[in-house]
């Protein structure tokens, strides 16, 4: 990473191990101190040398106010959407550790979609990032297979956090072991309904509301709960170094 | 001590904090109207006090006593969260790579796997094709077995003649059983969602992704938390006309797809009891669809002939205990049902199959792990020789594994 380069908020940085300085964390998800998880230490550690920079986020308008917040239009989806939606089969021989194939990964991201309930394409044709940072979804997001693809396309893409009615096991899960995007819970239901593709929301994760701005209603979100030290860590690897059962990864 | 109608215990180690479920929020169930009752939701269990004798204090269910065992506990409730040992790692070609690549990443570029005789490694997803990815993606698997000298890597070299390899299994869920790496009481874990297929064998199996894969694959642990049990207890003559997959999507459609996210699916009774094991497997097969995070059957004669020539493994079964708490329990009365399907778009959308009667088939397609195991292939025969011995529109058999 070139000197004077900052990452910016909620970038993921994949970086070589021989390169990690005193850094617990490989996926450096960008974190402030959270005071409503007081075992957790404050953020305040210079990024290690990605190995890839992921791709532009030109198309999210305005940036983040701060670390905390993200801001931009929302894609909104309903309910039980699957990963075959979300990434399908086809594009499965994709592997997701590989950085060209990761950022392809995140061109195809929700291709899936019938665009005939979903017009407006996630990811526009030929473009290799999505336009939306935040996407609306209903009950049961994530559903159907295990395919780890399915959240590294969204985070790929350059989702940052997912507001859904609740999630698919497998797919939560692996939204956090990647620390690939936050995914966060609303309280109410059905809140998708009351939500327009394009609509400009702010998600603040701290004071746990999600506000869309466009209809001028708010949405109380439900606490990060047990992943969150996890996320916070970074990912479970990060994690595991920290609660010391791995050892760092300069010592591997 | 976990009270009946709380979902989580208390956690045992307040350092060992996290896990990977959100908080539990309640979602409406779909019922589908049927024209009659025929399962029955039993009671919540009344609250008990806890009694002084240690049997009723460390009641456990089959899966908790499985992830007990597993996270060297003489107890554990759900909601806690462990440090659980596994016993087996599978992947295949659209995971493997990726979980390969994260290994690597993380333990070093020279790191060895945690136990190369705990890891099973089948090509099996995308392999008759001229697609240089996916063939690309077999080499990956093939390099890495032979870096890491991994003992069960059924691989695939012959791509015009699948004969002319003698390790190439198939179907990844059917071949492990085949090969004998399901055994009672162990954790299984592979990187495909079907993996809860194993339950059938009494043991822990679930499906995780890539980078909990790759985390296994250098310290042999995942971190779980303990879920809660729902039990379903199937009595009754199971009728001719019924199948193990028209029991499981009975209560796939009486639960929702959602309906067993984040907990164990239990099935018992009588009914169960007089299944085979390619039965069993496919009741376990479709607790995913549920949203379900693993499945158990109970170990009996049966499941201990079909393991006689297949492991020398030694094993020690589980059962859960009498008293044990179930977060709900279903009765099903099977010599009252019909047979079922699920229509479009979802596994839950549950109709009698004499409902959709009139409904015309484009193609009908009989296989993977779900459907392509010897049993399915000889029921579907029946109808076929009892039908006229034609078929009328395009159809596809696709068995699980070569010995199908």
């Amino acid at each position: 990473m070139a000197a004077g380069d900052r990452p910016m908020t909620g970038e993921i940085l994949l970086s070589l191990p021989a390169t990690i300085l005193s850094l617990s964390s490989t996926f450096n998800l960008r974190f402030p101190s959270r005071p409503s998880f007081p075992k957790c230490p404050s953020f305040s550690r210079s990024p290690p040398e990605p190995l890839l920079s992921t791709a532009p986020r030109a198309a999210v308008t305005p940036s983040s106010p701060s670390p905390t917040t993200f801001h931009g239009p929302c894609y909104v989806i309903g309910d039980n959407i699957d990963t075959d939606q979300i990434i399908p089969a086809e594009h499965l021989t994709l592997v997701p550790s590989k950085p060209d194939e990761y950022q392809k990964l995140g061109s195809l991201a929700l291709c899936g979609l019938p665009s005939s309930a979903y017009p407006v394409p996630f990811v526009l044709s030929g473009a290799a990032s999505t336009p939306f940072p935040i996407v609306i979804a209903g009950a049961n997001f994530g559903c159907g297979s295990s395919r780890e693809h399915a959240p590294v396309a969204l985070g790929a893409a350059g989702v940052r956090a997912i507001v859904a009615e609740y999630y698919a096991r497998i797919f939560f899960r692996n939204s956090v072991s990647t620390g690939e995007m936050f995914p966060l819970e609303s309280e109410e239901t059905v809140i998708w309904k009351e939500c327009t593709t394009g609509d400009i929301v702010t998600v603040d994760l701290d004071e746990r509301w999600l506000t869309n701005h466009t209809t001028g209603k708010e949405y109380r979100l439900k606490p990060i709960g047990d992943a969150g030290p996890v996320i916070e860590a970074g990912g479970i690897f990060a994690y595991a170094r920290k609660t010391g059962m791995i050892a760092s990864a300069s010592t591997a | 001590m976990a009270s009946s109608s709380s979902i989580f215990g208390r956690m045992k180690d307040p350092g060992l904090m996290s896990c990977f479920s959100p908080s539990i929020s309640t979602h409406r169930c779909r019922k589908q109207a049927l024209n009659r009752v025929l399962a029955v939701m039993a009671p919540m269990q009344p609250q008990r006090s806890p009694a002084t004798t240690g049997s009723v204090k460390h009641a456990m269910s089959m899966t908790e006593k499985i992830l007990a065992r597993a996270s060297e506990q003489l107890h554990l409730a759900p909601g806690e969260n462990v440090w659980v040992n596994v016993d087996v790692l599978m992947t295949h070609d659209v995971s493997g790579p990726g979980t390969i690549g994260i290994f690597k990443r993380e333990f070093g570029q020279n790191a060895k796997v945690w136990d190369r005789e705990k890891i099973v490694i089948m090509p099996e997803h995308y392999i008759f094709t001229s697609d240089e990815r996916a063939n690309r993606n077999v080499d990956i698997l093939r390099d890495f077995c032979t870096e890491q000298n991994i003992k069960y890597h059924y691989d695939i070299k012959d791509l015009g003649n699948f004969r002319a390899n003698p390790d190439y299994k198939g179907v990844c869920h059917i071949a492990l059983a085949q090969e004998g790496h399901c055994r009672p009481s162990e954790v299984l874990l592979g990187t495909d969602s079907h993996t809860c297929n194993a339950g059938a064998f009494g043991q822990f199996a679930t499906g995780i992704g890539n980078t909990d894969a790759g985390f296994v694959m250098g310290t042999g642990k995942i971190l779980l938390k303990v879920p809660p049990t729902m039990r379903f207890i199937l009595d009754g003559e199971m009728p001719k006309y019924l199948l193990a997959k028209d029991l499981i999507l009975q209560i796939i459609g009486e639960i929702t797809v959602a309906g067993a996210t984040y907990k164990s699916m239990e099935f018992v009774g009588s009914t169960v009891e007089s299944l085979n094991m390619e039965e069993r497997m496919t009741l376990c097969n479709m607790v995913i669809e549920a949203g379900g995070k693993n499945g158990v059957v109970p170990v009996d004669k049966i499941t201990l002939k079909y393991l006689e020539d297949k492991t020398t493994l030694t094993f020690e079964p589980v059962y859960s205990d009498d008293c044990a708490r179930f977060i709900q329990e279903y009765k099903f009365d099977v010599s009252k049902l019909e047979p079922l399907v699920a229509k479009p778009h979802s596994p839950d959308n549950r109709a009698l199959a004499r409902e959709c009667k009139g409904v015309k088939i484009d193609r009908v397609y009989i296989g993977s792990c779900t459907g392509g195991k010897t049993e399915d292939f000889l029921a579907a025969a029946k109808v076929f020789l009892a039908s006229g011995k034609k078929v009328k529109v395009p159809t596809f058999l696709v068995p699980a594994t070569q010995k199908v």
